[in-house]
């Protein structure tokens, strides 16, 4: 297998009137090449600034980043945390490339489809305005936009959502990254559109072999692509491992309580969910011990460490299976067995 | 027994001018165009369907938000398709709406107490023990600290501030409610809270909801019913076990196939119907079924009649050729 990313002990803290945020809170992680990891969590437990930080995005003036974020490029490994300026301009777009959750928002509105898409070529290949033209229609094809020659001229808001969204698809791989990092691609499109980005993703990756990291909150899409997930909760991975393990054999109090609130399709449709009460701490003032305690319904269960004071640590409990919980591992598989996902029995 | 709502034929069409100065209108949304069901007292109507299919602008007419452009409304029996704005106050203790967004719905300059007592003020009712110990036991019946009256709502998170718009909704108790995609901008941890707070005030007050989503696992959840809209028009509506079960509409198997569900196994096995092309525009629907240009089983006669919602079993279903 190809290594493509080592993310090894990430923080990344903002210093803010208010005290220091410290969004990702310790966060290693490895990508290969044919490999969808997923970073899943709620609302601001740190997602999109790690993927802001595997492209080298944060305003250096105002994060304070430690760590290392090793990208395996064709020219060797390079670290974005430590690296210049103009190295990091290489990376992006050839080595790493990110789509995100708006695409009208990342698309400029007075420039035509094909111009843009042919700047982002050019901007690393220095290809002539006639090649990139030609690579523009290749890539739209390729994305399944219905008649590429016409539509490269037109401009964004002749595209609806999902074709957009396609086009930022092609927009990120026209330098055939090696990584490509996904943020909520889909959050924004219907689920019939969500359908066909996921299928198309899926394909260009069995094509490229690109390694790809998923970043969403939605556990659907989760079990849909990835190969391996992370389980986020303020600014700390909670839990890791093959994506069976997560829905099968969860094992932090966490991913239990997110695979239960979860009302299911191919759940019982009645009843009453089992809601995780309360809500995330604050990330100025974490509590000293484990950041989900206020909200855990183990944690009195927990004997030989306080919940309270003791911050767990991520432990790998059964090969590539790691959680960071203080509750015995024998009462957290039996836990776990009551809140897996039902395994396609439905 | 008479249905709380009832709906016949319900059209809501949004004129589009070229300008601002253009007097000739260019066209029509039509957003909402020719619906009918009824919400029985106590029973949860789901709305599904994609972004624009006319959800938010079903909701909103049929409570009078929106004036409609034809067909009738009913409120326990009355007709209130007509009735002037004056005459409709009354029936305004009896409906009320929760948005979808938590930020943009609660005046920020307002405490939560006075927005959780404006049904109150606006109807000019001053319940017993007062207005203040009215709002604090309703906070306390939402999950909120009633101590917290005299805060802003931007002091409290998404999940809190919902719990507020909610508070409001029940104040006068009222009989129908719509809730237009309550908890979609919520995180999973927080919308399983929210939504268990609504079955909990509907087995106690007995109120109707009509729960509009895009999320199909949360309405089947929630609703005794469910009704799948396509471009302003219903293609089925049907007790929700059998929508979920056996789904008749093309489009809503097609649909249902698109969600992914949070089973890995589930997801490996099973097969999905990929739908082609995109939505087509509401001011230039297809001709014949509207579902027409991205259905697989589209024969020519779909191109030329529009198909009636024609009963199958429990279901209703609106398709020549349904499954
Ligand atoms: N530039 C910044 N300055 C200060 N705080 C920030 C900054 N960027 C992000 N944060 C904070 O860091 C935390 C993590 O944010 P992040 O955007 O990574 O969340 P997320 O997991 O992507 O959430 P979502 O699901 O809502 O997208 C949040 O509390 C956010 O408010
Ligand atoms: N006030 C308005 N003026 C003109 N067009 C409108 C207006 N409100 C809605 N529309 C149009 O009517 C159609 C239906 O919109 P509506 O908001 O009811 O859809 P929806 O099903 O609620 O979508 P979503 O899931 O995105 O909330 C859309 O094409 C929309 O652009
Ligand atoms: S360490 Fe304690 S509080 Fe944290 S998840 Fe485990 S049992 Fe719960
Ligand atoms: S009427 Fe024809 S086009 Fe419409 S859903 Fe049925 S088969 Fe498809
Ligand atoms: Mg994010
Ligand atoms: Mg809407």
């Amino acid at each position: 297998m190809t290594r493509l990313l080592d993310i090894n002990d990430l923080h990344v803290t903002f210093p803010t009137e208010d005290g220091n945020v410290k969004a990702v809170d310790g966060l290693s992680l490895t990508l290969d090449a044919g490999e969808t990891v997923a970073i899943v969590g709620e609302s601001g437990s740190g997602k999109t600034v790690t993927s802001l930080s595997v492209l080298g995005l944060h305003n250096k003036k105002r994060t304070r980043l430690t760590g290392e974020i090793l990208v395996h490029s064709e020219r060797g490994v390079v670290d974005v945390v430590s690296c210049d300026d103009e190295e990091l301009r290489k990376l992006r777009g050839s080595a790493v490339a990110m789509i995100f959750q708006d695409p009208m928002s990342s698309l400029h509105p007075y420039y035509s489809i094909g111009n843009q898409l042919s700047e982002a070529y050019r901007v690393v290949t220095k290809a002539s305005k006639k090649d990139a033209l030609k690579r523009c229609v290749e890539m739209l094809d390729l994305v399944g936009i219905p008649e590429p020659q016409k539509r490269v001229k037109e401009y964004p808001h002749q595209f609806s959502g999902g074709m957009r969204q396609r086009v930022m698809i092609a927009m990120a791989i026209i330098n055939n990254p090696r990584i490509l990092i996904a943020d909520e691609p889909t959050t924004a499109l219907d689920v019939t559109v969500q359908a066909q980005i996921l299928s198309l993703l899926k394909e260009l990756q069995r094509e490229f072999n690109m390694g790809i990291l998923l970043i969403t909150h939605d556990l659907g899409v989760v079990a849909e692509v990835a190969d391996r997930v992370n389980v986020m909760y303020a600014g700390k991975v909670v839990e890791r491992g093959t994506v069976d393990d997560i829905y099968y054999r969860p094992l932090a109090p966490y991913t239990m309580g997110l695979l239960s609130s979860i009302p299911s399709v191919y759940g019982k449709g009645t009843g009453r969910l089992s809601a995780i009460p309360g809500q995330p701490p604050s990330l100025i003032s974490l509590p000293e011990g484990c950041s989900f305690a206020s909200r855990c319904s183990f944690a009195s269960q927990v004997v030989g460490a306080s919940c309270a004071t003791d911050a767990p640590q991520l432990i790998e409990d059964e090969p590539g299976h790691s959680a960071r919980c203080h509750l015995a591992l024998a009462d957290r598989r039996t836990a776990g067995a009551k809140f897996a996902a039902k395994g396609g029995t439905a | 027994m008479t249905p709380i709502v009832k709906v016949e034929n319900l059209t809501k069409h949004f004129p589009i001018k070229k300008n601002a100065l253009a007097r000739r209108k260019a066209g029509n949304v039509k957003a909402v165009d020719g619906i009918s069901f009824e919400i029985a007292p106590g029973e949860t109507l789901g709305m599904v369907g994609e972004s624009g299919c006319g959800k938010t602008t079903a909701g909103r007419t049929i409570i009078k938000l929106y004036e409609p452009t034809g067909g009738k409304i009913y409120f326990e029996g009355e007709d209130i398709t007509e009735i002037s704005p004056s005459a409709m106050r009354s029936y305004r203790s009896k409906m009320q709406i929760i948005f979808q967004d938590p930020f943009a719905s609660l005046n920020p300059r307002h405490t939560i107490g006075r927005i959780i007592a404006a049904p109150f003020e606006i109807q000019n009712i001053t319940p017993e023990g007062g207005v203040k110990r009215a709002v604090q036991t309703l906070m306390e019946r939402v999950g909120l600290n009633p101590e917290h009256y005299n805060r802003f709502p931007h002091e409290f998170s998404g999940g809190q501030r919902q719990r507020i718009g909610i508070a409001r909704s029940i104040a006068l108790k009222p009989k129908f409610i719509v809730a237009d995609e309550p908890v979609s901008a919520l995180d999973v941890s927080i919308q399983a809270q929210i939504i268990n707070l609504l079955d909990d005030l509907q087995t106690e007050f007995g109120m109707s909801f009509l729960f509009i989503a895009h999320d199909l696992s949360v309405v089947q959840h929630i609703s005794d019913r469910v009704a799948v809209m396509y471009l302003g028009k219903i293609m089925e509506i049907a007790p929700t076990t059998d929508l979920y079960a056996a789904p008749h509409h093309p489009y809503t198997k097609a649909l249902l196939s698109a969600v992914p569900v949070p089973d890995p196994q589930t997801e490996r096995t099973r097969e999905r119907i990929l739908l082609h092309g995109d939505l087509p525009s509401p001011m230039n629907p297809p001709t014949g079924c509207v579902f027409n240009t991205r259905c697989w089983k589209a024969q020519d006669r779909c191109r030329i009649d529009e198909p009636e919602l024609l009963q199958i079993g429990a279901s209703s279903v609106a398709c020549h050729f349904p499954e």
